[in-house]
């Protein structure tokens, strides 16, 4: 029987003779790793030619560099960067408290599984169907869209801001439609980081589920250093909380 | 899904809701109303899991039956997806807790786990009573819309060594004439005697048996996200046991099999 195989179209190396368990002149995607991309390539550079299969190119490497910044950190108020806090006020490793924050971020509600019911609505940009009608159609229970908010129903400013200038990318379509149904629903429908981003990925051109894992590999930094600043603080400075009126 | 207003947000600062219970620190700990500490003390694990999950009570036989789903797919072997993520946490010498929870994680699977599961508890519910006609024509649809009915068929082998002795323990606690085994048990007919030839597997007894006791569809995916459990503390502590530390499966470089672009050089104008 013929030794299984991992098949990858990511990486390759050539054995070393030194070892089985040694591999030389490693390549990703074709681009000599140690040798070329150490030094001349970022790391969004890397991730995204590992994902995408190419280089991004200049407008593509710009808005996704925006992009990651944007996400970088959600705030201790969003609910994975809580969860990454409860890790790290309890001393648990680096380690858990990721895996928190991805667990959380991963959700419905705010996380990454919004961002693809926002993606697919996004993507109906250019088929001749208003935006507005699109979302309504992909609404929560309450008519909420994807991407948006209702505790407040509005676009936070900063946030609007950092739509402005996204869109300014020559990439921009979903951005631009976004930024002029702002004008309109501002004040009914609270545009959030989860729709500016779903808006960035589509016009980037990523499909969903890698979009889904990008949302949450770039939150991870907030709620690392969030996670982490809570470390070695007394648990008494990190709030518990009281009981609903419901208890037993 | 729905969203709260600004308003029923402002009335939750602070509270966290206790239906499932509290920890009053000093006095004691709640379970559904109940003070773990004394009512439950005679309480099976598996017991006060269900009541807190649920809230209900189950009657002996279906706590065992419950039990026994878990049971009968507690496999300590490395090998399988999630296990193997223990396991590769044992042998890199990682924490068990890290081990158990990335493995539970990858549980929530599209071939194995909760993927074809919950597929299966949505198809029982939606055909709840139809007919074989019916039936067929639902199942028509689903394997010409997702190539796939939940619960049906299986990666590896085609048999599932659960299923007759699930069946069998149902059988013996007086639990396998439910309405869902039964459905469940229609749908196998009726793609064993079409051209598709797919068997049962786990995952489709599992989910109708949960629907036979009972359980809604949250709860239903709360108890199989941790019904692998039992296998994976079992091969991180053999992995971690395992000297020297890091050789449980490794890779040599020729089991690498590279089916990407030629060598190319750099575009420096992607540089930023």
């Amino acid at each position: 029987m013929s030794e299984a195989r991992i098949r990858s179209r990511i990486w390759s190396e050539t054995p070393d003779e030194r070892s089985p368990f040694l591999g030389r002149e490693v390549r990703l995607c074709g681009y000599d790793y140690y040798g070329e991309l150490l030094g001349q390539a970022s790391w969004l550079d890397v991730l995204w030619l590992m994902l995408r299969g190419e280089a991004p190119d200049p407008d593509q490497g710009r808005l996704f560099g925006e992009l990651a910044v944007l996400l970088a950190d959600p705030g201790p108020r969003d609910a994975s960067v809580h969860a990454a806090m409860c890790g790290g006020i309890g001393g648990s490793r680096p380690a858990a408290v990721l895996m928190a924050a991805l667990a959380v971020g991963a959700g419905e509600a705010g996380g990454s599984s919004e961002l693809v019911r926002a993606m697919d609505a996004l993507s109906a940009i250019g088929t001749g169907r208003a935006l507005d009608a699109v979302l309504a159609e992909r609404a929560s229970d309450d008519g909420i869209w994807p991407g948006f908010d209702r505790a407040s129903g509005w676009c936070a400013s900063g946030l609007r801001a950092a739509l402005g200038r996204l869109a300014r990318s020559p990439l921009a379509r979903a951005l631009g439609e976004l930024e002029r149904l702002l004008d309109t629903v501002d004040g009914r429908q609270g545009l959030t980081t989860v729709g500016i981003a779903a808006a960035a990925f589509c016009d980037l051109g990523v499909p969903a589920r890698q979009a889904e894992g990008l949302f949450l590999l770039l939150r991870l930094p907030g709620a690392l250093a969030h996670g982490d600043e809570q470390q070695g603080r007394s648990h008494r400075a990190f709030p518990f909380f009281g009981l609903a009126e419901e208890t037993p | 899904m729905s969203h709260p207003t600004a308003d029923q947000l402002a009335a939750a600062v602070g509270r966290a809701p206790a239906r499932a219970g509290a920890f009053r620190p000093g006095d004691g700990a709640y379970v559904r109303g109940r003070r773990l500490h004394e009512a439950c003390r005679d309480w099976s694990w598996f017991e006060v899991y269900l009541l807190a999950l649920t809230g209900r009570e189950f009657a002996p036989a279906e706590v065992s039956l419950l039990q026994t789903l878990w049971t009968y797919t507690s496999y300590p072997d490395g090998r399988i997806w999630n296990n193997r993520v223990a396991a590769l946490a044992g042998s890199a010498r990682s924490a068990a807790s890290l081990a158990v929870g990335a493995a539970l994680a990858v549980s929530d699977a599209h071939i194995y786990g909760a993927g074809p599961f919950l597929e299966a508890h949505d198809f029982f519910l939606a055909h709840r009573d139809d007919d074989d006609a019916a039936l067929l024509a639902a199942v028509r649809v689903q394997l010409a819309t997702k190539r796939r009915v939940g619960g049906y068929g299986r990666p590896v082998t085609a048999a599932d060594e659960r299923i007759a002795p699930i069946l069998a323990r149902a059988r013996a606690l007086g639990l396998d004439d439910g309405h869902f085994l039964q459905l469940a048990l229609r749908v196998e007919r009726l793609l064993l005697a079409g051209r598709w030839r797919m068997q049962m597997n786990y995952a489709a007894p599992v989910a109708a048996l949960c629907l036979d006791l009972g359980l809604d569809r949250m709860q239903c995916e709360a108890f199989a996200s941790t019904i692998f459990l039992a296998g994976m503390p079992a091969v991180w502590i053999e992995a971690a046991r395992q000297r020297p530390a890091g050789s449980f499966l490794p890779l040599p470089s020729r089991i690498l099999s590279y089916e990407g672009p030629p060598p190319r050089p750099w575009p420096r104008s992607a540089a930023q």
